[in-house]
């Protein structure tokens, strides 16, 4: 039996711990930051469970997250851990935190905003942005260009 | 909930239905990637495979669970011949030209939007799950088509012919959409599956409004001889599963 304390800890320590694994494809945002991971918690059978959700069903990265967060937990010394996939309820683009926010848009990403039917530019700031296609180079991103300073941009899309 | 083995039965092949049609349509969407009219369509066509893909894997994998004979995704979707898989003979029409893609694209979204919506309510948690998922990637999936409906039929002549054209041919696929049998009556007796005639009308009005706004005329219904999801398809399905299981049946058991 675990004394309540010592399993929040613990729970406390693998967060710490996956906020350092990145998004393969967005590596400045870790999948803390894009609320992939859903709950750490020690359960009954003596174990910690970690729940883990995609973002888009056919999201390649999925799977390399996967392997990232398994590869973390061992070197933390939790290979005890059990990782398990969460579908309900289904990702959305609002368990962003506001770090992601900021981050994406220090990258160069437009992050979501809802409505928008015009995203801000990240570099410049204008709201004169203009929807090239509604997909882009991952299944996050749209692709917009400003109107102002003429620059193409990913957005981060609302989903 | 499945003591009944017919029951069981049912409830997998409703599964496999649905995870059958996602990835057929999804691998035909594939087959555009890098041969698509411009390169913002060329990923937007791919998103969408993507995503039907992503489906088809979670829905192929509850229903190797359901089944019980130990068949994951990979054995299912590249080990069955095309008289075991169990899609909509509409998913597996040929490519076409652009406008034919889109017309495809389009009626089976329309038909997507209902049947996860209603399966949102599903008495199977997990079904309902992944239709909960699906369904926001199906909303953008349907603005994708519809807007190139309304795009190419509101266009030039040669566009709208095209279209319309397109939509005549495919129209006959689908009779098969809403049609009921066993395992549809089965699902729904037991809650897990929405109605099929609650949900034909709304698919119904949508296509009448999308076809509006596209300026197409909606064709007659056609006799209807073949049933997909009993596996009895076109010939253009075995086609397609040659290219997509090349890899499996040339090097069985081979992985990355």
């Amino acid at each position: 039996m675990i004394e309540p304390e010592a399993a929040a800890g613990r729970e406390q320590l693998i967060w710490t711990l996956l906020a350092e694994v990145p998004d393969p494809e967005i590596p400045v945002l870790s999948i803390v930051d894009l609320g992939i991971v859903r709950h750490v918690r020690q359960e009954a059978d003596g174990r910690l469970h970690v729940g883990i959700t995609p973002t888009y069903t056919g999201c390649p990265a999925t799977e390399v997250i996967r392997i990232a967060v398994r590869a973390a937990l061992d070197a933390g010394g939790h290979a005890d851990a059990v990782l398990e996939e969460v579908l309900s309820p289904p990702w959305t683009s609002e368990w962003l935190t506001s770090a992601a926010h900021a981050k994406l848009k220090a990258f160069g990403i437009a992050p979501p905003e809802e409505p928008a039917p015009r995203v801000t530019c990240p570099r410049c700031g204008s709201r004169a942005s203009e929807r090239v296609s509604e997909f882009g180079s991952t299944p996050c991103k749209a692709h917009y260009r400003c109107g102002a300073c003429q620059e193409p941009f990913d957005y981060f899309k609302c989903l | 909930m499945n003591a009944h083995p017919a029951q069981q039965e049912a409830h997998f092949r409703y599964v496999l239905r649905l995870g059958d049609t996602s990835l057929v349509l999804g691998q035909r969407l594939g087959e555009w990637v890098g041969h698509a009219p411009a390169l913002e369509e060329d990923l937007g066509l791919a998103n969408l495979a993507l995503d039907l893909i992503g489906q088809a894997r979670l829905l192929l994998t509850y229903a190797g669970e359901l089944e019980g004979r130990g068949r994951d995704e990979d054995a299912l979707a590249f080990l069955r011949d095309a008289p075991e898989f169990a899609n909509l003979t509409l998913a597996e029409q040929p490519n076409g030209d652009f406008g034919q893609t889109i017309v495809r694209q389009w009626l089976l979204d329309a038909w997507q939007l209902e049947i996860y919506e209603g399966l949102l309510v599903s008495a199977d948690a997990r079904l309902g799950a992944i239709a909960a998922k699906a369904l926001k990637e199906t909303r953008y999936h349907h603005r994708f088509s519809s807007g190139w409906l309304m795009r190419l039929g509101d266009g030039t002549e040669e566009s709208h012919d095209r279209a319309q054209g397109a939509l005549d041919s495919l129209w006959r696929f689908t009779a098969e959409l809403f049609a009921r049998d066993d395992v549809d009556e089965r699902m729904q007796a037991a809650a897990i599956a929405p109605a099929l005639m609650e949900l034909a009308p709304r698919w119904s009005a949508r296509i009448d409004e999308d076809l509006r706004a596209a300026t197409l005329k909606r064709p007659a219904a056609q006799p209807y001889p073949w049933h997909g999801r009993r596996g009895v398809h076109t010939e253009h399905l075995g086609h397609m599963l040659t290219e997509m299981q090349h890899l499996q049946r040339t090097y069985p058991g081979v992985r990355w």
